[in-house]
């Protein structure tokens, strides 16, 4: 049996980061091997500066939106027969390597599917009071839709095994795939755990980040069929 | 509520809460597309039979309470229109859906395979 790092897949939807992307994937490429950038249409060098650090870049022809980037990098790292965990890591750097390692770890020991981040385990994290508010209303909407009940529900750090990689169907291309995930966690009864993530909100993050508007977009892409 | 206008007030909120509906529950494509069509005659039908019979539309009007038979001519276009939009959009989302998937097998197809870069390969 290969070493764990061997089995995972980590995949990173790509937009548009060209000033970061490099370093987050030259701080991933020593422990996890296999890393993939979904390139997303980027306008910039993103995804020169992904290869060169060592990614392998999957290039969308159009830009679609990073539920579907999520998506095709998932399908792409399945073709791997040995691929077993699957690792969803945020190009803005973000999310910290240990995190990703802890819960690698986490999932390795068996008993679960998937293994979500959570900003609100611990008090690490700290986001402004309105982002705040606006990502408590998901939570609490999210348990209501989908009966799932977790504390964050739209960070974008998550380890999916080879059975939830396989059957999470991600068709909100844009704002609402963080939440159809989870309704997809409740429709396939996947075993699903929480775990405690650091995420690091740099003006750079923050620049680049969802603004409270897209709330009202992600709840308009849910109910419009 | 209940005045001289109230048949076509329920028939107006009538036909606005089936939009709703169509619009919210996922419906299969092939029943969406056919129900599509036959509104469409129907607009046709009714379009050819309110230039045959012009007073037709004006005693309608009477009928549900609108009072010419214009302002009726005016409110079916209204709905026309916002069903018409409705159903755009919901091909739209389905376009969408195809693109994705195209350009998914596209991206994926033109990247080196996953398993070439191992160092072992079985």
């Amino acid at each position: 049996m290969s070493p764990l790092s061997d089995q995972t897949w980590v995949v990173v939807p790509l937009y548009n980061e060209e000033s970061v992307i490099g370093s987050v994937v030259r701080g991933l490429i020593d422990t996890f091997p296999h890393v993939v950038c979904v390139d997303d249409g980027s306008t910039d060098g993103s995804a020169a500066a992904a290869e060169e650090a060592g990614a392998v870049v999957v290039r969308h022809p159009v830009n679609l939106g990073a539920g579907a980037a999520t998506r095709t990098g998932l399908d792409y790292a399945l073709q791997d027969s040995r691929a077993q965990y699957f690792v969803t890591f945020d190009a803005d750097g973000q999310h910290q390597l240990a995190d990703a390692v802890a819960m690698t770890e986490r999932l390795a020991e068996g008993d679960l599917d998937i293994l979500i981040g959570s900003r609100f385990l611990d008090d690490r994290t700290k986001p402004g009071t309105i982002k705040r508010v606006v990502l408590r209303t998901a939570v609490l909407f999210e348990r209501l839709s989908t009966g799932i009940r977790l504390t964050d529900a739209h960070c974008g750090l998550r380890v999916l095994n080879r059975n939830a990689a396989e059957k999470i169907e991600i068709l909100q291309n844009r704002f609402a795939h963080a939440t159809e995930l989870v309704s997809e966690i409740g429709r396939h009864d996947l075993r699903y755990a929480e775990h405690p993530v650091h995420v690091l909100y740099t003006d750079y993050s923050r620049s680049k980040g969802q603004s409270v508007w897209n709330s009202v977009n992600v709840l308009s892409d849910l109910f419009v069929k | 509520m209940f005045d001289s206008q109230f048949l076509i007030k329920i028939l107006l909120v009538g036909v606005f809460l089936f939009f709703s509906f169509v619009v919210i529950v996922p419906g299969r494509g092939s029943r969406h597309l056919a129900v599509r069509r036959l509104l469409l005659l129907a607009v046709f039908a009714l379009g050819i039979f309110a230039v045959v019979f012009p007073s037709v539309t004006s005693e309608l009007a009477e009928f549900v309470g609108v009072g010419r038979g214009t302002d009726l001519v005016l409110y079916a276009l209204v709905v026309v229109f916002v069903g018409n939009s409705l159903f755009t959009a919901g091909r739209f989302r389905h376009h969408e859906r195809d693109i994705t998937r195209l350009a998914r097998s596209l991206a994926i197809a033109r990247a080196p395979h996953p398993e070439t870069g191992r160092d072992d390969p079985h």
